[in-house]
């Protein structure tokens, strides 16, 4: 290998490791920023690199796309708020994955004009086969993800009628043509026919799964991207793009079994169930509720915080909706400033992908010591005097601990919020969760409903905890 | 063949670098850890650039520019976003 080639390759495993470096950086927050900061030099270190590449002849389209991708990746970075996380990630996430597709694409059509590669191997037609499936995948799954969560398209799962037979077919077609393209590599024609089955087969995959089960979809997304990546690493035999790429598909493939865990339910399940389309009638919800739910002011509630020793809020979706976290934060600092003791109870799938809730209550500036994860505040609610449940339902739902099977939620671990003294449930109406069943901590004994919107209900607490 | 099985070994060798990472990462950063991976996966910028700077035809152009922009988004944007978000888990003390 010439000298310029091997110092190139050098090079790259130090961007690599520099990657791996970065990713350590994440597990402690105070290190954290540093760490993004060290994965991103990681990221210049091998985009300098590549230009210095001799295959590099022209640089006007590169100027073009680093300004056009520029721009749009700043705008996106700054202009969108906390809330809006998971969709921003769903975005980014689908241009990575498409990028890899199309670029494989074009290595693919300039390699059977004879320039590129010498000669065209299986390895290069196989990789080029699995990039532009994956790719595909990740680039329409994403984008109907970012559909569901900005509420563009339907949240609810949307069930075509025999989708299973359609998806098998259409993954059967993609490897078909995927192997045409291995077998006979002569044109293109396999492989955009195969890009568009794909596109069409990443549509038809995310589109019968829930807003509430989008943790998992865009962990899995995340995980398709990486190994678009490593997919393109293969193509062009090229180092740093495969370690990356795996690094990647390792954290996507973790979350994604982590936030399946976190539900007890099986990846299969998440994916092809359609759970939340099935919504609980208001007859079979008032069976459970029957003149048991008591409704109560924010002076009450602010009375049975006043009396309060150890307070424990319980944030949910609805808080992230109605962009509640600062007024919460006030009411933490007043009942803080009064010698209570106030945590915050953190499930794993609140909100709409792993950690949504710790992103947005640290925007707020609530310390991050005190975000505890399920675990280890359960143990705790037998000593908690109030707690305060902000817009979450599903996730604090007794019936999943119920193991009736045809109960979505049967077995998912929650927040043991019945075990405290008194629950406040701050919520628009009794409507049920994602789940689509009733909520028995609504008409407990030691439950108080508090509707209304999240935000207006935080503030509304404070006022009056001031005036007691 | 011979470049095959180097680069396979790489990936599995990285799979599990990627597990023992990764697993580290607390819940409270899982966020973070998601958009910080995606910006990462951006590296396919790298495999885009080698594309379109070769000498193409006009198909090719069009697609390169795209890869070329779309991969850029994925790491400016996500690179950004994580450091945003990663700002707000300081102490503020």
């Amino acid at each position: 290998m010439p000298k310029e080639e091997a110092f190139a390759k050098l090079l790259y495993l130090a961007a690599a490791v520099l990657f791996i470096i970065g990713l350590k950086g994440l597990t402690h927050p105070r290190t954290a920023v540093r760490g993004n900061i060290i994965a991103a030099l990681g990221m210049l270190l091998a985009i300098v690199v590549t230009l210095m590449d001799q295959r590099i002849v022209s640089f006007q389209i590169i100027v073009a796309g680093f300004v056009v991708g520029g721009l749009v990746g700043v705008i996106m970075a700054y202009r969108s708020s906390m809330t809006a996380i998971p969709q921003v990630v769903a975005v980014f996430n689908g241009f990575g994955g498409g990028a890899s597709a199309i670029a494989v694409g074009a290595a693919y059509m300039e390699a059977l004009k004879g320039e590129w590669i010498e000669e065209i191997t299986i390895q290069f037609t196989s990789s080029v086969a699995m990039a532009g499936l994956i790719g595909a995948v990740a680039l329409t799954g994403s984008a109907i993800a970012f559909g569901k969560l900005q509420r563009l398209i339907k949240e609810r799962p949307v069930l075509i009628p025999g989708r299973h037979v359609i998806n098998v077919t259409l993954l059967l077609i993609c490897l078909g043509l995927g192997t045409w393209l291995v077998v006979d590599p002569t044109g293109s024609f396999p492989f955009w026919a195969m890009v568009g089955v794909a596109s069409l087969l990443g549509i038809m995959l995310v589109i019968p799964i829930g807003g509430a089960d989008m943790p998992v979809v865009i962990s899995l997304l995340n995980a398709y991207s990486g190994l678009a990546a490593a997919g393109h690493g293969w193509v062009l035999n090229n180092s740093v793009l495969i370690i990356a790429g795996s690094l990647v598909g390792a954290a996507g493939f973790f979350l994604t079994a982590l936030m399946c865990r976190a539900m007890n339910r099986s990846l299969i399940n998440v994916i092809f169930a359609g759970v939340g389309t099935v919504v609980a009638t208001e007859a079979e919800t008032e069976d459970i509720y029957a003149g048991r739910v008591k409704s109560a002011s924010p002076e009450e509630v602010a009375m049975l915080l006043s009396d309060a020793r150890r307070v424990v809020i319980a944030p949910g979706y609805g808080m992230a909706v109605a962009q509640a976290q600062y007024a919460i934060q006030d009411l933490m600092l007043l009942l803080e400033s009064r010698g209570i003791e106030v945590d915050f109870a953190i499930h794993p799938v609140a909100g709409r992908m792993p950690g949504h809730m710790n992103v947005l209550l640290a925007e707020a500036n609530i310390p991050y010591d005190k975000l505890i994860e399920l675990e280890r505040i359960n143990p705790t609610f037998r000593q908690t005097d109030v707690v305060l449940v902000f817009g979450a339902n599903d996730v604090v739902n007794p019936l999943a601990r119920d193991s009736d099977p045809s109960i979505p939620i049967a077995g998912m671990p929650i927040l043991n919020v019945d075990e405290a003294r008194s629950v406040v449930i701050v919520k628009r109406s009794l409507s049920p969760g994602f789940a689509g069943i009733a909520n028995p901590l609504f008409a407990a004994d030691n439950s108080l409903m508090l509707f209304g919107d999240a935000k207006e209900m935080a503030m509304d607490l404070t006022t009056a905890l001031k005036e007691t | 063949m011979e470049t095959f099985v180097p680069a396979l070994t790489i990936f599995i060798l990285a799979l599990f670098v990627g597990f023992e990472v990764i697993t580290k990462v607390p819940p409270l950063l899982h966020t973070p850890l998601m958009s910080g991976a995606n910006a990462i996966s951006g590296i396919t910028l790298v495999g885009t650039l080698i594309t379109s700077g070769a000498r193409l035809t006009t198909a090719t152009e069009i697609l390169g520019f795209l890869a070329v922009a779309m991969a850029t988004a994925n790491v400016v944007g996500g690179f950004l976003v994580t450091h945003r978000m990663l700002g707000m888990f300081r102490r503020k003390d």
